[in-house]
């Protein structure tokens, strides 16, 4: 086998959208045995390309050629390509909600004898799987019970499970925190070792560089650069420029904060899991935040950040929540979601799918839809106004949608992330909660959020951001509380935070 | 192979919790059970009644089977009364040209499945929403029906056909004691294979390694369930035997049961209603699922209308009227969920066996149908509620 023996090939791959040409002329080639990175801004045709190659879009739905093991694809859906030795793990989890984990792993592809379907054999087969992959769920849990990390974890083992020769992995860490992203790559040398091929895409460009044998960019539907990781060095800026088209300096704004007084205290919160009454997700956490303040909850998956934060936020999570809260140091309870908005508070989940998106409904509907109120005038919806808002969002968030009227549905994934956070920005808290803001968003984008953090506390709101990337997290806010296991178990100045202090901090004591 | 068996350690009460939301329909089932009972001074758990609630009820339980499957697929059918009339009528002509009754069945499923296919296609394919497709199948459906008989009754030619509604499985002369001997040995064997049954179940998880729950748990499982054979196997052995509506039931149910657990287009079923898009992208045709669901359920109409027709002896052109809406709510009443991908066969029967025992008991009462709708709705609101409840309370949505 020589090093320009080709596992995949695609030449000239042109898609259109109604609208949009996702893919133009687009040309691809993965040696066999390498782990290739697919990387560019969001809405640049990854997530398309990789569709394309997959079968999602079947054949003739795209012009050009794709050629898998030398030999031409017709793949009419993915299960072509799967027994073809082709397996993708989507951007957005593609499990089915009410059906167990090993049910899932199986789902498509059932162990049967006869007909009827061997559960024994699929439930004694995953338990190798789910090893391999590192989850120690019990098989038979729901997944609709799980966190979205291990969610993910799930469909790579189902993905393992066909015997794939090529994996695709369309972003397969923006879920995961740094422990779990490094363990994943670390799967990914492993597949390599085993010789499976992998293609990864990634926002994540230190991971890309970490692992990439070869680097391919997308920039607007173009294939702009290839790069052989071991032929020549590549640096981030390279990347970056190619992505982005121009040079970007920092990747972080500057910041300078002017912090006033508590103005959101919660005092010793804690709540039970919503079916086992008796296991404490959150144990006696007690945290408060500042005027003009930006503080980060960091800590490993499971660590309890998204449960506190939800059940905080009108008691959206959990089981027996309690504790007190102060706003302005008044003691509130907040009822429900709608009476922590009202009293200024904001939230933001990190499972933008299934909780923050209305997919068939426009781009406009959505960034509008939660401060119709404050656009309307007796009740009756000024559309100017409506149009202008969103228009404000859709310009300074680079959110890129043929126009205001795209379903959300058809946006890229890191588009319709900026889509939520948009409404929220417009909904204008005092108290803004944010969990993993910039998940599965590129690096220029990034920058925009950040600097809309900053806007914000610079009028003096406060922001709270539970984040999975230390470097945002230490780059962006002037204190990071530490937790794992449920418990806050440190707080730390922007000064003295490091990543290695703050992993610390949360596994030991 | 394995070197240790794992025994779950866990409490009686912590697996009644676990077990809460399949055990609350059993349990609503036994009390409404109950209730009657004490108003009706014990008249409701006659042998003759108990064997006319499952005659009464067998074709709503029928469609409840079928429908429960279109719940779970996230769909609605509102035709099924009609094509109940529909096929009833048809299998009474073909019946009375005399060529028996095993074909005059099998063509009634086949038009059935016909019907199923008509639908499923303009559903599953046409995309047609199957709330507008079954909601015009049901105007259609009572049109024709009206139509082929000049909107007046087929009465039968012969008794024959009445059998498989009010007829009862028996030998002849074989009694035990006051009993009916077939139903007390189809109990025994009942009994008999639901022990072996869940010893090889155990087996076969020690033999895999699998995790189990304390042996002491199965057995109070099989005590449960035996109990529960025993008390409506003596009601059958004590009145006609065991009424050839409840074979049919329990061939259904049993078929049915199998399907949506142990095969894979009954997985699929739940993967589709779950959530379409990622059971595409699994690999999984969907439409094809979508359409061989509302063909089952076609299936099923002509079964049901084969039985209702004989219930009733002749077929009406007015039959099977708001039957859809009675399968809907046993639905619903078992537990299954009204955005798709919830659901069991298990639940749709008990649902429907619900509906039945508040029927015949307030009829026993002699309170008239305007009560009942009442007691009905309000049954149909709380059961939803709880689910809904406790569905909420253990994240499932
Ligand atoms: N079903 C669709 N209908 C219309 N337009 C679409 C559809 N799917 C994708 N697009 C458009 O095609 C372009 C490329 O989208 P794609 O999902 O491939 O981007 P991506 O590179 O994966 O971005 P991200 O990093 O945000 O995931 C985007 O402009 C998107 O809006
Ligand atoms: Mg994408």
């Amino acid at each position: 086998m020589g090093s320009n023996d080709y596992i995949l090939e695609v030449n000239n791959i042109t898609k259109d959208f109604p609208g949009v040409r996702a893919l133009d002329n687009v040309d691809f080639k993965v040696r066999r045995g390498e782990i290739h990175c697919l990387v560019g801004e969001n809405g640049a045709g990854k997530s398309t390309l990789v569709n394309v190659i997959s079968g999602v879009f079947p054949r003739g739905d795209y012009e050009g050629v794709v050629v898998f093991k030398g030999k031409e694809t017709h793949y009419r859906s993915t299960k072509d390509s799967e027994s073809d030795g082709l397996s993708i793990i989507h951007q957005e989890l593609t499990l089915s909600p009410y059906l167990s984990i090993y049910e899932n792993i199986f789902l498509g592809n059932m162990k049967t004898r006869f007909g009827v379907i061997d559960w024994d054999a699929c439930l004694r087969d995953s338990y190798p799987l789910l090893k391999r992959v590192g989850l120690s769920e019990p098989p038979q849990t729901i997944v609709s019970k799980m966190s979205v990390g291990k969610q993910q974890l799930v469909e790579i083992a189902r993905a393992i499970s066909r015997n794939a020769e090529l994996l695709i992995f369309d972003e397969p860490t923006s879920s995961l925190n740094d422990e779990e992203s490094e363990n994943l790559l670390k799967l990914l040398l492993e597949f390599k070792r085993e010789g499976i091929t992998c293609i990864m895409i990634s926002h994540k460009l230190d991971e890309v560089l970490a692992v990439a044998d070869s680097i391919t960019i997308l920039r607007d539907g173009l294939s702009v650069a290839s790069y052989d990781t071991r032929a020549e060095e590549v640096s981030k800026q390279q990347i970056i420029k190619a992505m982005v088209g121009r040079e970007l300096k920092n990747l972080f704004p500057e910041k300078d904060p002017k912090i006033g007084e508590v103005v959101f205290e919660v005092k010793n919160w804690s709540v039970n899991h919503p079916d086992y009454h008796d296991m404490k997700i959150v144990d006696n956490a007690s945290f408060f935040l500042k005027r003009g303040e930006i503080v980060s909850f960091c800590g490993p998956m499971g660590a309890g950040r998204t449960e506190l934060m939800m059940s905080i936020f009108g008691n959206s999570y959990g089981y027996g929540a309690t504790g007190e809260i102060y706003l302005h140091n008044e003691k509130v309870t907040f009822k429900s979601p709608k009476d922590a908005i009202e009293k200024g508070v904001g939230y933001v989940s990190e499972d933008r799918k299934s909780l923050g998106l209305i997919l068939i409904q426009d781009v406009k509907t959505n960034i509008t839809n939660s401060s119709l109120p404050k656009l309307s005038k007796r009740g009756v919806l000024d559309k100017e106004k409506i149009r202008e808002s969103a228009e404000f969002y859709k310009e300074s968030l680079q959110i890129k949608t043929p126009s205001l009227e795209q379903l959300a549905r058809n946006l890229s994934g890191g588009n319709q992330q900026k889509v939520v956070l948009s409404r929220a920005l417009l909904a204008d808290p005092d108290i803004f909660i944010v969990d993993e803001p910039t998940r599965g968003i590129d690096v220029g984008a990034k920058f925009e959020i950040y600097s809309i953090l900053n806007e914000m506390v610079k009028q003096g709101k406060s922001v709270i951001v539970v984040s999975s990337e230390l470097t945002e997290a230490i780059s962006m806010s002037d204190r990071i509380y530490v937790m794992n296991e449920g418990k806050i178990k440190g707080v730390l100045n922007r000064d003295e935070a490091t990543q290695e202090g703050i992993m610390h901090m949360a596994l030991v004591d | 192979m394995t070197d240790k068996v794992q025994i779950e350690q866990i409490s009686f009460w912590g697996l009644a919790k676990q077990n809460m939301r399949k055990l609350s329909m059993f349990i609503m089932l036994g009390l409404i059970l109950a209730v009657f009972a004490i108003l009706t001074k014990g008249v409701n758990l006659t042998p003759r009644n108990i064997t006319n609630i499952f005659i009464q009820n067998s074709y709503i339980l029928i469609l409840a089977v079928g429908m429960v499957l279109v719940i779970i697929i996230g769909n609605i059918d509102l035709s099924v009364g009609s094509v109940v009339a529909f096929s009833g009528a048809i299998s009474a002509m073909i019946y009375n040209k005399g060529i028996g009754l095993i074909p005059t069945l099998l063509l009634s499923l086949v038009i059935g499945a016909l019907i199923g296919s008509f639908q499923a296609v303009l559903i599953a394919y046409l995309r047609i929403p199957a709330f507008i497709t079954t909601l015009g199948g049901m105007l259609l459906f009572r049109g024709l029906t009206y139509i082929i008989t000049n909107v007046s009754p087929i009465s039968l030619r012969d008794d024959g056909f009445k059998q498989i509604a009010s007829g009862s499985l028996n030998i002849k002369g074989f009694t035990i004691g006051n009993y009916d001997g077939l139903s007390i040995v189809v109990m025994a064997v009942a009994i008999i294979a639901l022990v072996v049954y869940n010893y090889f179940q155990r087996r076969r998880k020690i033999r895999n390694g699998f995790s189990l729950i304390p042996l002491r748990y199965t057995i109070l499982k099989i005590g449960a369930l035996s109990a529960l054979i025993i008390l409506v196997f003596l009601r059958f052995a004590a009145y006609r035997g065991i009424p050839t509506v409840g074979l049919v039931l329990f061939i259904v149910t049993a078929i049915f049961v199998f399907i949506t657990n142990n095969t894979v287009i009954g997985r699929y079923i739940y993967a589709v209603g779950g959530n379409a898009k990622s059971a595409k992208l699994s690999g999984i045709n969907s439409e094809q699922v979508v359409f061989i669901t509302h063909v089952i359920m076609g299936v099923l109409c002509g079964l049901s209308g084969v039985v209702f027709t004989a219930y009733m002896n002749s077929a009406l052109p007015q039959a099977g009227n708001q039957f859809e809406m009675d399968a809907i709510a046993s639905c619903y009443i078992g537990g299954a969920a009204a955005s798709g991908g919830i659901g069991t066969t298990i639940g749709a029967i008990t649902g429907g066996l619900v509906m039945g025992v508040i029927n015949n008991g307030m009829s026993l009462m002699n309170i008239g149908a305007d009560w009942q709708y009442v007691v009905k709705a309000s049954i149909l609101l709380l059961a939803v509620f709880y689910d809904i409840w406790s569905r909420r309370k253990s994240g499932l949505g």
